[in-house]
């Protein structure tokens, strides 16, 4: 999740981030709503459609899928058993129902459509650009902040945790299940919170030194374009559509 | 009087991290426009804490610091001085945090008010000046120890300041760039303190070296022009003649 976005040249690549922001959130919060099998089958193909013109590898598309789907694959554990409703089948004693099945099938199905066009976002746009994009749809400053340091600590942990792990290899350390290697990966965790903590402090005296006054700025300025509105105009309609399809039966 | 020039005024300026016994005690130091001043001393006698505290990062317990002129106390007083005196850490990883050089880079003349379109140019143009055209894009973490450095110096002396505090500008440095860093030095029309532990680096391009040790700052010697033969094995590196 924190590396910088494949660099492949795709359409949505070019198209303007506020865009994109604006269009995967409504599609989100519609598809959270969505109730009928159908119409969570179409989020869900679109999804996949998005990660396509993303092109996304899929390599990629495993590796990222796979945490959602782990904790997917709990709720099945759980909800088809606990589920109040009319038992379809049995395993031993404990009934399965048809509402338990139901419920686990519509929460996959709109985990993974959301998570699609997350990663379609994701893969195509730089988390920078994200956070000035929050910014030009203003977003409150101390979101986008947050948003913005948060990925910039994180990686900061990440280095101090290659350097410790190198320092560890190098000099012979191999995890075992003893002591040892406890008391070692123990040290580590302390060493690498205590060691971002400082190297955070100092990232953010240098910006002092440099004028920080609580303000970032992007080089980038956003244009719309005529490709922009167009898909502007298409997302919104995909969006609705969705919505009508819903409410048609439900009313 | 000639307290006109005077830039950097520290007096009897005592600091100790906390647990620990004094780093400096009572320094004092007068640092005059124009002045191109070496900083010498051994590993953890406060040199990089002495810059911290000048750029008001670390607050000293006792002492007055007074810079161009005006007493600083406030983190508001630093604020200022922070626009005229740019600090090059001695870990480049400290300073670099844009995803793009050129954003980094753009980062202090954003900060100082200038345009975008502005700060863009000025970037471009200290990148330039230290030889680093085509950098632009490069990300910042990516790039090696030596370049990381001279991003970071990119990135100081795009805020145009009047003073720099180099720490150790040249470490892990190879002769090619220490010889960048040495011209551009001599180009700029600046006052600057740098800390070095290479005299012959310090003796090339400061009027005058100090040392500091166990807590204060030592007048060590007008720089004696002179010249000799590096013959022998390793003269390339750190080496001192008496
Ligand atoms: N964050 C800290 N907390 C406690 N003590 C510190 C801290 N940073 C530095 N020190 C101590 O303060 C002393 C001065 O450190 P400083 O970094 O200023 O030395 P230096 O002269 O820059 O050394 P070097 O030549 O190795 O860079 C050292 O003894 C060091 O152990
Ligand atoms: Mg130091």
């Amino acid at each position: 999740m924190f590396e910088e976005p494949s660099h492949n040249d795709s359409l949505l690549m070019h198209l303007d981030p506020r865009i994109k922001i604006v269009a995967v959130f409504f599609f989100s919060m519609v598809v959270a709503i969505l109730n009928r099998i159908p119409v969570l089958l179409c989020a869900w193909v679109l999804g996949f459609l998005m990660v396509f013109i993303a092109k996304v590898s899929l390599r990629e598309l495993v590796k990222r899928l796979t945490p959602v789907n782990m904790l997917v694959g709990f709720l099945w554990l759980f909800l088809p058993f606990t589920f109040p409703g009319k038992p379809i089948l049995y395993l031993g004693t404990l009934p399965v129902t048809h509402e338990g099945v139901l419920y686990a099938t519509k929460i996959t199905i709109k985990s993974n459509a959301i998570m699609l066009t997350m990663i379609g976002l994701v893969a195509t746009t730089s988390i920078f650009t994200l956070g000035h994009a929050m910014h030009e749809l203003k977003v409150p400053k101390k979101i986008v902040h947050l948003f913005f340091f948060t990925y910039r600590y994180i990686h900061v942990m990440q280095r101090e945790y290659i350097r410790l792990a190198n320092s560890m290899k190098i000099r012979g350390f191999r995890a075992k299940s003893n002591l040892h290697t406890y008391k070692t990966l123990a040290y580590m965790i302390g060493m690498i919170l205590v060691r971002s903590l400082d190297r955070a402090q100092r990232v953010h005296n240098a910006m002092l030194c440099r004028g920080f006054k609580g303000n970032l700025y992007s080089l980038k300025t956003f244009s719309i374009n005529k490709r922009d509105i167009v898909s502007l105009v298409l997302a919104t309609a995909i969006i609705i559509v969705l919505g009508v399809l819903e409410w048609k039966t439900t009313t | 009087m000639e307290n006109n020039d005077l830039t950097i005024h520290l007096k009897n300026i005592t600091f100790s991290y906390p647990g620990c016994d004094p780093v400096l005690e009572k320094l004092n130091i007068q640092f005059q426009k124009g002045s191109k001043i070496g900083l010498m001393g051994p590993n953890g006698s406060g040199k990089t804490t002495l810059f911290h505290i000048i750029m008001g990062l670390l607050k000293p317990s006792a002492g007055k610091i007074e810079i161009f002129n005006t007493p600083v106390e406030t983190e508001n007083d630093f604020r200022k001085v922070r626009e005229k005196i740019g600090l090059l850490f001695q870990d480049a990883d400290d300073q670099l945090f844009s995803p793009t050089v050129l954003e980094d880079v753009a980062f202090g003349p954003l900060n100082l008010g200038k345009t975008k379109s502005d700060a863009m140019d000025i970037a471009k143009n200290t990148l330039d000046f230290l030889g680093l055209n085509g950098f632009e894009e490069r990300i910042t973490y990516k790039l090696s120890g030596g370049e990381k450095k001279l991003v970071s110096l990119a990135t100081v002396l795009a805020m145009e300041p009047e003073v720099l505090l180099l720490d150790e500008p040249t470490s892990g440095l190879d002769d090619k760039t220490k010889e960048t860093i040495k011209n551009v030095l001599m180009s700029l029309d600046l006052s600057y303190i740098l800390i070095s532990h290479e005299i012959d680096f310090l003796a090339d391009i400061t009027d005058s070296i100090y040392t500091l040790q166990s807590g204060a700052i030592n007048y060590d010697r007008e720089i004696q022009v002179h010249h000799h033969v590096h013959a022998h094995a390793h003269g390339a590196y750190e080496h001192e003649h008496d």
